[in-house]
């Protein structure tokens, strides 16, 4: 009598109904008498310091960039794994041409050295450094 | 909301009947607030494993107390640790339950005289259901300890309590 998605749409129906009816259930049944320390956030005990939203290391950008060009790379492929036998060498010159797309990209964004990671660099190594070649500086104006 | 928020007064068929489900749901998955202060956590812990097995009681120790029914206190309750203890019973969910294990928790125990630094009974901080002595009580003890919290759940009312 019921089709495959129906069968699929008469598990959604039961699950969202039975959801629903928990929550309403426990929304009637449940105690609820709020005030602030049973509100704060729970930090095993501890008194919350500070806002929960942490900010990222701008670093991270590229690399988040990155990955989610290579996941949907990745992505794309399990389709095509499941659909290779019927289209043949067609569907395999077709992701050839776009994996080699994808190289290309991968090889720029090597050359340009994003994926390199930016070290951060402590003050007095970056002080000893200047020093020295200012002192090379003098000692080949001395010399010539 | 919380329709049961409130004390009704006549306790008719309804209510008594509520009173059986809502305990009955109650002792029977009490979620243990998992955190061990001393030795008698040893005990607990000795309590929660295979041999004494309190899971069969629906006791499961949670991370949070966010989805907790049930507090063990399990040992020496410094002064540093009552602030926190008060703390994490407020954070728990109602209805919340306590049992204090072992002596320390109990009334400050070896420490009841010279222990400048404990709490002389965790009930100084936090109301407590059941007192379970030893030190430390064996997991037989915790169990029976537990065994009386559910009884005195199963004879909790939604009905307002009469004057005699």
């Amino acid at each position: 009598m019921l089709t495959e998605f129906g069968r699929i749409l008469a598990f959604i129906i039961v699950g969202a109904l039975f959801t629903a009816g928990g929550l309403v259930a426990a929304w009637l049944l449940r105690p609820h008498r709020p005030y602030q320390q049973k509100n704060s956030t729970y930090e095993c005990g501890e008194e919350p310091i500070g806002n929960a939203r942490v900010r990222f290391n701008i670093r991270f950008y590229v690399v988040a960039l990155i990955f989610l060009i290579f996941e949907v790379e990745a992505l794309f492929l399990f389709p095509w794994a499941l659909v290779f036998k019927s289209y043949g060498m067609f569907a395999f010159i077709e992701m050839l041409v776009f994996l080699g797309i994808l190289v290309v990209g991968y090889a720029y964004v090597w050359v340009q050295g994003d994926l390199e990671w930016d070290k951060p660099m402590p003050r007095f190594l970056t002080h000893q450094r200047r020093t020295t070649v200012f002192e090379e500086k003098e000692e080949t104006t001395i010399h010539s | 909301m919380g329709l049961l928020d409130q004390k009704f007064e006549s306790a008719n068929i309804v209510v008594t009947t509520m009173d059986k489900l809502l305990n009955w749901a109650r002792l029977s998955s009490l979620w243990q607030m998992q955190f061990g202060l001393a030795c008698c956590a040893i005990e607990m812990m000795a309590a929660s494993a295979s041999n004494f097995d309190m899971m069969r009681f629906g006791v499961i120790p949670r991370a949070t107390p966010r989805q907790c029914d049930v507090m063990i206190v399990s040992g020496t309750v410094t002064l540093k640790m009552a602030s926190r203890i008060k703390r994490l019973y407020d954070q728990m969910s109602e209805p919340r339950y306590v049992i204090s294990m072992g002596s320390c928790a109990n009334c400050g125990g070896p420490y009841w005289e010279h222990g400048y630094h404990v709490l002389k009974g965790v009930d100084r901080v936090i109301p407590v259901d059941v007192y379970v002595p030893g030190c430390p009580p064996r997991p037989e003890a915790l169990l029976e300890g537990l065994i009386k919290l559910q009884e005195k759940i199963r004879n909790e009312s939604l009905a307002k309590k009469k004057a005699v």
